[in-house]
């Protein structure tokens, strides 16, 4: 299943890099991508675009776009496109096309981001030289590695089941992003009405939080999300339903 | 009995015996809510030829790929491909099979080359086979030298031919083509044809062809079967069903025909029937009879022959005669 499954990454990427109608202008988008987290931005903030509090705020965000965007083309897309009864006719499992799909958005936005976060370490030493070296915070930079991978997991996952549920790889993005600003904006609203009491407390609290604890906390959750969210997508995608769709 | 050599991607040379069963179904049927797609469909079709599915839209011919594929499961009775159970070995089914189904399904963003060099990965084929048999495949198709353009800026024959290339890249026992001549020019639907019955003829590869055009299947196919509302209607060789449908027939144009002389024709044994319209008349006959007693009444009945045609029903007439009885019942 190995090799079906890199079969299929390998031809999501190709036609990912292909979606502008050649290579050329896909790998100029990703450059202006990589060129603006980079460069572009951490010359604006200056060292402290490699403080923890930047990146969990940064990297733990870009995934999740670059993941949505291309996990809708995969899916709502192929079905447009109409070619996805003929690979659901090949010799390839369900898994193996479903996983195949995940791992390219996953390994895209997480390679994205990964790559972003190294360029801009470099941008940073070279437009502001110190005497050593300046990176991330290692157990800061080893926690938004995973917590990035996992996002991007999870992103992709969700995008499996609400792309299957569109009729077309633009519908599917549009409730994506129905869905991110139900997940992200309806917590800020809701911390509105909380009283302002309980927030003082937790608030002060918080300095005597272990961020690391935190942050751990904050990967078991994402796991878990993960797990459940791609246990829902392999019940989802079989093709006896998708054909029926 | 007629045998073949055929050798698959990885595997040993393998004899196959032309008349095993290719498919074989037992009251197969698939319903969806209260529309019966397919309804009791038991046939067997034997290896090594081409097959004609034929039926009006919605008839339940494409549910019936899906069922042989193993895309749909059933609701009740059962089918066997290549020796294999659709609902268990479904797996093994779609990897021994080519599908070309109502979409040419492939990846227009991408070449020629790169849409079967992902198929080619797919069906495990190593790298050294694979360029072999898609330059193999695209040179047979006049396709070679382009097969690094965009396939979004071809034409529906060419996406066709490449389509047909997809198929046949890992050497398949059987393909099942959905109307594959559909919107085709005439040209290039012709040389698709020869294609497909030099495909059974060399290689010995069973088809399953589901079609609109009747003159196409009356061409192609050794047996056909045409279904209507999900359920069989009929199926058996092209001359089978022009029997079935009345044997031979003779067409005469001229003047004259008048109303006693269509009478007498009707009341000879060897006709079945008689249409008059205007200057034309068709007379339908029992078998295959000497049919010069009828020109020698029609000529003493004082009736001016122009023109004079013996021939056998079209399956086209055929399937028209079925589809009006199939109303009627």
């Amino acid at each position: 299943m190995f090799s079906d499954i890199m079969t299929i990454i390998r031809k999501e990427w190709k036609e990912m890099l292909l979606r502008r109608g050649n290579y050329r202008s896909s790998l100029l988008n990703m450059a202006i991508i990589l060129g603006m987290l980079g460069v572009f931005f951490p010359l604006q903030f200056g060292p402290d675009w490699l403080a923890p509090q930047s990146m969990v705020i940064i990297w733990c965000w870009v995934p999740v776009f670059l993941a949505l965007s291309m996990v809708t083309d995969a899916f709502a897309g192929e079905r447009e496109r109409h070619t996805l009864e003929t690979l659901l006719a090949s010799r390839l499992s369900d898994r193996a096309i479903l996983f195949g799909k995940i791992g390219a958005a996953i390994a895209y936005a997480w390679g994205i981001s990964i790559v972003g976060m190294l360029v801009a370490a470099v941008t940073i030493n070279i437009a502001y030289p110190a005497e050593g070296i300046r990176f991330y915070p290692l157990p800061f930079f080893a926690a938004v590695l995973a917590i990035s991978l996992l996002v991007a997991g999870l992103f992709s996952s969700l995008g499996v089941l609400v792309s299957l549920r569109a009729e077309t790889a633009r519908q599917a993005y549009q409730r994506l992003g129905v869905v991110m600003i139900l997940v992200f904006l309806l917590p800020s609203i809701g911390l509105q009405f909380l009283p302002q009491e309980f927030l003082t407390r937790v608030l002060s609290g918080l300095p005597d939080l272990n961020i690391q604890v935190l942050l751990l906390a904050v990967i078991a959750v994402l796991l878990l999300a993960n797990i459940g969210l791609i246990l829902a997508a392999i019940a989802r995608f079989q093709r006896a339903r998708l054909i029926l769709d | 009995m007629p045998e073949i050599e055929r050798r698959l991607p990885h595997q040993e040379k393998e004899t196959i015996n032309m008349n095993q069963t290719a498919i074989q179904t037992d009251h197969l049927s698939r319903a969806f809510g209260a529309i019966r797609a397919v309804d009791e469909i038991s046939m067997e079709i034997p290896h090594g030829i081409i097959f004609g599915f034929l039926g009006p839209n919605g008839a339940g011919k494409t549910t019936t790929i899906r069922l042989l594929l193993g895309l749909l499961e059933p609701d009740s009775g059962s089918a066997e491909v290549l020796g294999c159970d659709t609902r268990s070995q479904a797996d093994e089914i779609r990897a021994r099979s080519g599908a070309l189904l109502e979409h040419s399904g492939l990846y227009e963003r991408m070449s020629a080359e790169d849409n079967l060099d992902f198929y080619g990965r797919v069906w495990h084929m190593p790298a050294g086979e694979r360029q072999a048999r898609i330059r193999e495949l695209l040179s047979g198709v006049g396709l070679w030298k382009r097969r690094g353009e965009t396939v979004a800026n071809w034409s529906r024959g060419m996406k066709q031919k490449l389509a047909m290339a997809r198929v046949l890249l890992h050497r398949p026992e059987l393909v099942f083509l959905d109307e594959p001549t559909a919107g085709l020019d005439p040209v290039a639907a012709a040389a698709l044809r020869e294609d497909l019955l030099s495909l059974v003829q060399k290689q010995g590869v069973t088809v399953f062809l589901t079609t609109h055009n009747l003159s196409e299947a009356e061409k192609l196919c050794q047996q056909v079967a045409v279904i209507r509302q999900g359920r069989l209607v009929v199926i058996g060789s092209p001359d089978e069903l022009r029997l079935r449908s009345g044997g031979q027939r003779l067409e005469v144009i001229g003047r004259g025909f008048s109303e006693a002389l269509i009478l007498a024709l009707r009341q000879r044994p060897e006709v079945t029937d008689v249409v008059h319209n205007d200057r034309h008349l068709d007379i339908r006959l029992r078998g295959e009879p000497d049919t010069s007693p009828l020109v020698q009444l029609l000529v003493a009945g004082g009736v001016q022959i122009d023109e004079i045609r013996k021939g056998k029903a079209s399956l086209e007439e055929v399937f028209l005669t079925l589809m009006e009885e199939e109303k009627d019942v």
